[in-house]
């Protein structure tokens, strides 16, 4: 056990180390330039210059490599561009709990929204509960998630004013709904599909016929038997897709103006604010690792095979 | 973007079938999908509506009417209007023409930069599964690396700094996209490789491109057909998300997603800028995703091979 | 005089397993120093439970497991140290038949595609080759409306009858036959066996015959080698092992065969009872492996490993009491 929690932890660094690395390099390779853009369309040559030598632009990429590197190890971003004498890694922890609230929310929204309504449609197959369900999460797969966001905005913030328009405000719970929802809408379709084709397996299997020709009563076979084998791809599906998913908190920050990591990210983007967008994908990809590092530990305490055989 | 992949993990790679698929076939299981047949036809309209945007769409699409085109307080008009079936938007541009030749952009990039993304998954996906030991531990360490990577930022940061461009759109889409069809690849060919069939090449002196072209390549096709139709659905999706961030296709050209985005300005006053683009989104991915998922299960359901 | 084809020496084959939440990497010894030697034109069989290496065997000799100690020696050349062309050759000096009927051919491919993939692989490319498809499937008993059919509309045994086709698209000396006739009918077995037994006659072909089946073996084998735990307990002629068997596990096996496979009934044998599962491989018990489940076990199994030796009835055996004494003991 410890011997892989260790491979597992070395694995992820190395992981880790490849997205800083590949985002570094690829923001620097990119031909556009910083400093003109910091400094504005009218800026003097003069000036650009003298914005090189303080970001430290003129020194050869591998030094400038190693030395955001070296930094790192020592848990320093460096500074933001743009926004001047604010460290990277200080902005990003401030909106952190945004993100936090947001992703977590959205991943709830998803377990509410597919789990209980792909048991309830595999266990009502065929019927027009079922047909609805299906029906429901083929629009939530294919409707765009912002789309989605501006149609909520529309009629439940604008039109009938019942949430917030956007922003965070207190009660911060009543803020998030609309936002979360958004963000999990399209995963909750896709967890109703899965748990729904799980289901039937489930209830179609020998074991299943066993349990109820022995007379035990549904809930039973429906907790203790069945719900390993919806859990397990459900697991599977929210390490799998969390890349994804993170892909979307921006998108809802951006329509529902929080100010999370999202919102940083395509700012530090749009700036080209090098140290910040850097900072954010290594604090993504942290998430996305740590996201699956414990669905892994998940599997093994819902599944106990999977200590036996690789 | 939760459900731009997804979909394509629907389908049980190694269910699908062997056996090659005849017309009465298909024939026979799309009368029982009126789903599925209803949305080839949409998907065969829209492909005439976009291959024959310039004769069916009533006016130039980056054309402003700033006279007729807009109301009294300069603001759009809605749909119904003479000459503007659809309405027109902020700028005074016919939401309809806009509509049809954004039809072009969204096919286009869905399909050009899923064949890309496919093309590459799959090859990293065979060579990967085939080869294992370092060879498929180096590529699937790669592939976790772009999973890993908050890979929607990268692309943006990507766009940003280079221009605008369609073909940008595409390379970022694939990108995207390749990852989850190499792992799909991988692991189907990592259970193919195991069959004795295979096993019996190896054994013979069969080369490794021989094996893998004539002998695993063929056993993928259906599960790559499935995976390619739903992976246009998701493509179409990530277009209107990058669109909607400002990193789409470049701005007068219309695509829906660019439609939606400038809808979600002005939807207070025009609601119908950011419905009726959003309408047509939807029912051109729920088409590619139901077609897929019955192509899935006409090649679950022939299965003499399963195991 | 016969010449010694294949020349297998203290083989030993290993699996990896590496480690995953809660538990740790173990090493699984498949195959634990296995020699035999196989002889032209003739047929050495192997049996044993599932699980204690036959087909790992098979294998690696086939290259498909990397040995991790011993040696493989076909013509007296050394396989472990082939590389490229000559490996490709030495491939198809050795072909293989595998188990699973519906699992061998490639789906997709006509018959005649198949073999002539497998033809195309010859160094010599004969004139005609589909006319080669053609003489090959006869070879197997089959007709030429054979050559344009799928595998799905073929029966178990045409299957077999195919993939013995395919083996022989490449003029191999030996072929080894994994569990090759345990799929199929018994009806259909026997007409498999007796093509594989014409074949060989016609050809001098040598097989290597791996199957769980003892009755099997005893058609077909010249030699037999009984297996456990990843090693040959017992090795002789095939009426060494089935008259007069000294190892405990091969007297269980045989006993454990429900029509009696000894004919002679003047050889009484005592049964021996097998109980209880085949004991992990990643762990093997120390001293003889079989000591666990041996009626027969002493101090001495426990702690050491019985050498293999010739015993007095002429066949290789691994037990510290196979003896004739423990015949005359027992009955």
């Amino acid at each position: 056990m410890i011997w892989w929690i260790l491979r597992r932890l070395g694995q992820m660094l190395i992981v880790l180390f490849g997205v800083v690395s590949l985002a570094f390099l690829l923001v620097y390779a990119v031909p556009a330039d910083p400093a003109s853009t910091l400094a504005g369309p009218n800026a003097s040559a003069a000036t650009i210059a003298s914005i090189h030598a303080q970001l430290g632009l003129d020194n050869p990429l591998w030094q400038q490599y190693f030395g955001f590197i070296g930094r790192l190890l020592t848990g320093d971003l460096g500074t933001s561009y743009v926004l001047r004498e604010t460290p990277v890694f200080g902005r990003i922890v401030a909106a952190l709990p945004t993100t936090l609230m947001v992703a977590v929310g959205g991943i709830l929204w998803q377990i509410i929204l597919g789990v209980p309504a792909g048991i309830f449609a595999a266990y009502r197959r065929g019927s027009w509960v079922d047909r609805l369900i299906t029906f429901l999460s083929l629009i939530g797969l294919s409707a765009p998630p912002f789309w989605l966001g501006l149609l909520l905005i529309y009629y439940f913030a604008f039109t009938w004013g019942l949430f917030p328009l956007n922003g965070l405000g207190s009660p911060v719970f009543w803020y998030l709904v609309l936002p979360t929802f958004t963000l999990g809408a399209g995963g909750g379709a896709w967890y109703a599909r899965m748990t729904r084709t799980n289901m039937i397996e489930t209830l179609d299997s020998p074991f299943v016929r066993m349990a109820r020709a022995k007379g035990m009563p549904e809930r039973v076979i429906l907790w203790r038997h069945s719900f390993r084998h919806i859990a397990i791809p459900l697991l599977t599906m929210i390490g799998l897709d969390f890349g994804y998913f993170l892909g979307g908190v921006v998108i809802v920050e951006t329509v529902f103006g929080l100010n999370g990591i999202g919102r940083l990210a395509f700012d530090a983007i749009s700036n080209l604010d090098t140290p910040m967008i850097v900072g954010t994908v290594l604090f993504a990809a942290i998430f996305i690792v740590v996201v699956n590092f414990i669905v892994d530990l998940l599997y093994s305490v819902i599944d106990p095979r999977v200590r036996l055989n690789s | 973007m939760s459900e731009a992949v997804p979909a394509a993990a629907a389908v049980d790679p190694l269910a699908l079938g062997d056996k090659p698929v005849r017309a009465r076939e298909v024939l026979r299981s799309l009368k029982k999908d009126p789903a599925a047949l209803a949305s080839i036809v949409v998907l065969l309209a829209l492909a005439v509506i976009a291959l024959a945007a310039p004769l069916l769409s009533p006016h130039d699409p980056l054309q402003t009417f700033p006279d007729i085109g807009l109301g009294p307080q300069g603001q759009p008009l809605p749909p119904g209007t003479p000459g503007f079936l659809l309405g027109t938007d902020a700028l005074g541009r016919d939401v309809l023409s806009r509509l049809i030749y954004g039809a072009q952009v969204s096919l286009v990039i869905g399909i050009v930069a899923n064949g890309l993304a496919t093309a590459f998954g799959v090859l990293v996906g065979i060579v990967a599964g085939y080869f294992g030991g370092v060879v498929e531990a180096i590529l699937m360490r790669i592939t976790d690396v772009v999973i890993s990577f908050p890979i929607l930022l990268l692309c943006t940061a990507l766009i940003a700094v280079t221009t605008r461009s369609t073909f940008n759109v595409i390379i970022v889409i694939a990108l995207i996209y390749w990852t989850t069809l190499a792992r799909i690849i991988r692991s189907m060919v990592v259970s193919l490789k195991e069959r004795e069939f295979v096993v019996a090449s190896q054994t013979l002196g069969l080369s490794h491109r021989s094996i893998m072209w004539r002998h695993i390549l063929p056993h993928l096709v259906p599960a790559i057909i499935v995976y390619t139709t739903l992976g246009v659905a998701s493509s179409i999706l990530i277009e209107s998300a990058l669109s909607f961030l400002g990193i789409g296709v470049p701005i007068p050209q219309p695509s829906w997603g660019q439609m939606i985005s400038d809808g979600s300005t002005y939807f207070q006053i025009a609601p119908w800028m950011l419905f009726i683009p959003g309408i047509c989104l939807i029912l051109t991915v729920m088409a590619f995703n139901l077609v897929g998922d019955w192509l899935s299960d006409m090649l679950n359901s022939q299965t003499p091979l399963a195991r | 005089m016969s010449t010694v084809l294949l020349e297998v020496d203290d083989l030993e084959v290993t699996f990896r397993r590496s480690a995953g939440p809660g538990r740790r990497a173990a090493s699984v010894p498949a195959v634990r120093g296995v020699s035999f030697q196989l002889e032209a034109g003739t047929t050495l069989g192997i049996a044993g439970e599932s699980g204690s290496g036959k087909s790992t065997i098979a294998r690696t000799l086939m290259g498909i497991n990397k040995p991790s100690g011993g040696s493989m020696r076909l013509n007296g050349a050394d396989v472990g140290a082939l590389r490229g062309r000559e490996l490709a050759q030495y491939r198809q000096t050795m072909q293989m038949i595998f188990q699973d009927p519906y699992d061998s051919l490639d789906p997709r491919m006509k018959v005649s595609e198949t073999l002539l993939e497998a033809i195309k692989l010859r160094k010599n490319k004969p004139a005609s080759p589909l006319n080669e498809v053609y003489q090959l499937l006869e070879k197997v008993g089959l007709s030429k409306s054979f050559a344009s059919r799928r595998p799905r509309e073929l029966s178990g045994g045409q299957r077999q009858r195919v993939s013995i086709a395919r083996a022989l698209c490449v003029d191999p000396r030996l072929i080894l036959c994994d569990e090759a006739v345990s799929a199929l009918d018994v009806s259909v077995r026997a007409q498999v066996l007796n093509l594989l037994k014409d074949l060989q006659e016609d050809l001098g072909l040598a097989y290597l015959f791996i199957s769980h089946d003892l009755s099997t073996l005893r058609f077909m084998a010249d030699y037999v080698g009984i297996m456990y735990l990843g090693k040959i307990v017992e090795l002789g002629t095939r009426d060494e092992i089935f008259e007069r068997p000294q190892h405990p596990y091969t007297r269980a096996l045989l006993s454990a065969v429900p029509e009696p496979v000894v004919i002679d009934r003047t050889v009484r044998l005592p049964r021996v009872r097998l109980t209880g599962e085949p004991p992990s491989s990643t762990n093997p018990p120390t001293g003889c492996s079989f000591h666990p489940r041996c009626p027969l076990a002493q101090e001495i199994c426990r702690t050491t490993a019985p050498a293999r030796r010739v015993t007095s009835s002429g066949q290789l055996a691994a037990c510290h009491f196979a003896e004739p004494e423990l015949v005359v003991a027992e009955a």
